[in-house]
């Protein structure tokens, strides 16, 4: 018996032990965070298409879920988020009026990608452009690359936050298609709340899916499809 | 001389004063958010943008003294090419530090350094502009050793090279904006390269009066008047690339409403490019410089000045400008909403950010007095000029 090494048999229990609380947190955190195991597909590319016949002058149900749903304070002051906005707009020529929301158009080809030092800014497999807060250095280059003015920067200390949706003062944030909902099957809240159903989501690379099928027989346009960048989001009726 | 002494304490102790008022308006804007400056989501890059963009290609410009010298064995400039060196790193590090201080978390500058994306040009400038400090340190060195003087040479190509690549990067910056009308044009990097010229020789001018006035010695008016002529060439190029980078857009049916709003109805804007940038920056200058009659030390002296104010005014149009005009989302519509869109976007600068900017200058402005203290950055020319 006198063989035991004992420092031995210890240093294993105490790596042992360390390595349990080094990896405890981190499975834990994941299932707070509702993690998920499997990995998101790049077979599949999320996107809306937007009627904008049915969307209403003065309404703003799409703006409010998506602030209530990501905790941002509702405030439209030049230094406050907007994820998603109603743009009116009126045709020079005709007089023609349209409503529509604008947030982020999740491109094919992100310039906001493209310019981002850190790589903070970067685009998933199935398309979903996002900011990873913890890369985010706030230099707003982002926002200028941006053609659809999409991006916000927090310039504020930040309360009462969503815990499914982090962010964070001093970085750039902007729509994440609520990709915490769709991760788990949902829909995005403004798609969810649109009184009309005005904005359609889906796959958009699965021809069987119903945004696949009214992209192909009604007519929709990307907004500055000559910078083409191959936007997912599609508008219809302009 | 004692005099001398304490007027020199009494300037470094102002350049403190004013670098220590730039870092607490930097801790106001980490405890606060930059909601306590004039930015916001439609400007998103404000005066300490200005005053970076100013530095950074100036600390280009000013090694083209250097060059002349180095690479093109002008002895006149080899003289004066250790101060320019000087001038390019104090210029380099107070527009880096404004740059870096006013991002919304400088704290995370780290992951700048270790999380790097190829195909971003802000990218690039991180290796860039560290480079370059590098370069020109090592430049310095080669010229202050005597032993390895035969480098200088090759460190001056180097530094040559660089510098060019360097503002292409700070021009690229703007050109690689795809959808903004006031940049995403070709014309931007040779354009500012040609600016860092004027400005970079501007601020040398300015240096090197106060030099020879601070150690009572006299510029050989043959070396002002060549120095003088350089300085009005540049100003006349740089010119020249602003007018037609506006040219080719006032071809354009779709750029003219930009153009327009700077250079007509935009309210300070085209002030500030009339006024600031092409009469106090230019005309002025330039006449300073030719008149028949003037051109004298003062003259130059004031011309340089003027560049360099003219330079902000400039700056301020093109950045400030050229966010505040509405992004084209809808052509063909006329957009409302609450974020913006169609409407020329408010800015009013806050007292922070020129706190931050005016910082960043004063760490150039202690960088420089004290290293020509304690260094021998005094020109040092021949009783005759050889080339």
């Amino acid at each position: 018996m006198s063989d035991i090494d004992l420092r031995r048999r210890n240093f294993f229990k105490t790596s042992l032990g360390a390595a349990a609380v080094a990896i405890a947190p981190g499975i834990l955190l994941f299932d707070v965070a509702h993690g998920k195991p499997q990995a998101v597909s790049g077979k599949v590319r999320w996107g809306m298409l937007i009627d904008t016949t049915q969307c209403r002058e003065g309404c703003t149900d799409c703006v409010t879920a998506c602030n209530k749903e990501n905790g941002l304070s509702g405030g439209t002051s030049a230094t406050d988020s907007q994820w998603i906005r109603k743009v009116e707009i009126k045709e020079i020529s005709t007089g023609r009026k349209v409503s529509l929301p604008m947030m982020c158009q999740h491109c094919e080809k992100p310039p906001c990608v493209d310019v981002c030092p850190t790589g903070a800014s970067f685009k998933r497999i199935d398309g979903i452009v996002l900011v990873d807060r913890h890369l985010c250095i706030g230099c707003r280059y982002c926002m200028m690359a941006c053609p659809y003015k999409a991006r916000s920067f927090v310039h504020e200390p930040l309360h009462n936050q969503n815990p499914d949706v982090p962010r964070g003062k001093g970085t750039v944030e902007s729509c994440t298609l609520c990709v915490h909902r769709v991760d788990n099957g949902q829909q995005p809240a403004c798609a969810e709340s649109c009184p009309n159903r005005a904005i359609l989501f889906g796959d958009l690379n699965d021809p069987e899916s119903e945004i696949s099928r009214k992209v192909r027989s009604v007519a929709s346009v990307q907004l500055r499809a000559d910078l083409a960048l191959n936007t997912a989001i599609r508008y219809q009726g302009l | 001389m004692y005099f001398k002494n304490r007027l020199y304490y009494a300037l470094l102790a102002a350049g403190g004063l004013v670098a220590l008022a730039g870092m607490y308006a930097v801790h106001l804007m980490e405890d606060h958010g930059h909601v306590i400056t004039g930015m916001n989501n439609q400007i998103v890059w404000g005066v300490p943008h200005v005053f970076a963009i100013f530095m950074i290609v100036a600390a280009s410009g000013v090694l083209n003294v250097a060059s002349i010298g180095s690479v093109f064995g002008k002895a006149l400039y080899k003289a004066r090419a250790p101060l320019a060196s000087l001038l390019s790193l104090a210029m380099l590090a107070g527009g880096l530090m404004v740059l870096m201080l006013d991002l919304g978390r400088p704290d995370r500058i780290i992951v700048a350094a270790t999380n790097t994306n190829l195909t971003s040009v802000f990218a690039w400038n991180v290796v860039l502009y560290s480079g370059m400090f590098a370069l020109v340190v090592v430049y310095l060195w080669t010229m202050m050793e005597r032993r390895i003087n035969p480098m200088t040479k090759p460190a001056g190509f180097a530094v040559f090279a660089w510098r060019f690549i360097l503002t292409t990067g700070t021009g690229l910056i703007f050109a690689f904006l795809t959808a903004r009308q006031a940049y995403g044009s070709a014309l931007l990097p040779p354009m500012f390269i040609v600016l860092s010229f004027a400005w970079g020789l501007a601020v040398f001018h300015l240096v090197q009066t106060i030099l020879y006035v601070w150690n009572d010695k006299a510029l050989d008016p043959a070396i002002m008047q060549r120095k003088r002529n350089l300085l009005g060439v540049f100003v006349i190029g740089s010119l020249y690339m602003v007018a037609v980078c506006h040219l080719t857009n006032l071809y354009f049916a779709q750029q003219v409403g930009f153009e327009r709003f700077i250079l007509v109805d935009g309210g300070i804007y085209p002030n500030l490019f009339w006024w600031g940038y092409v009469v106090i920056g230019n005309l002025v200058p330039l006449t300073l410089i030719y008149w028949p009659g003037l051109g004298k030390s003062r003259c130059v002296f004031a011309a340089s000045l003027m560049v360099v104010l003219g330079a902000f005014a400039l700056l301020y149009v093109f950045i400030i400008g050229g966010q505040a005009y509405p992004l084209n989302i809808f052509p063909g519509y006329e957009a409302s909403s609450s974020f913006g869109d169609g409407q020329i976007a408010a800015y009013r600068p806050s007292i922070y950010e020129f706190m931050l900017g005016f910082g960043g200058l004063a760490i150039a402005f202690i960088t420089t007095t004290v290293s020509v203290r304690v260094l021998n950055f005094m020109p040092q020319d021949k009783p005759y000029i050889t080339d």
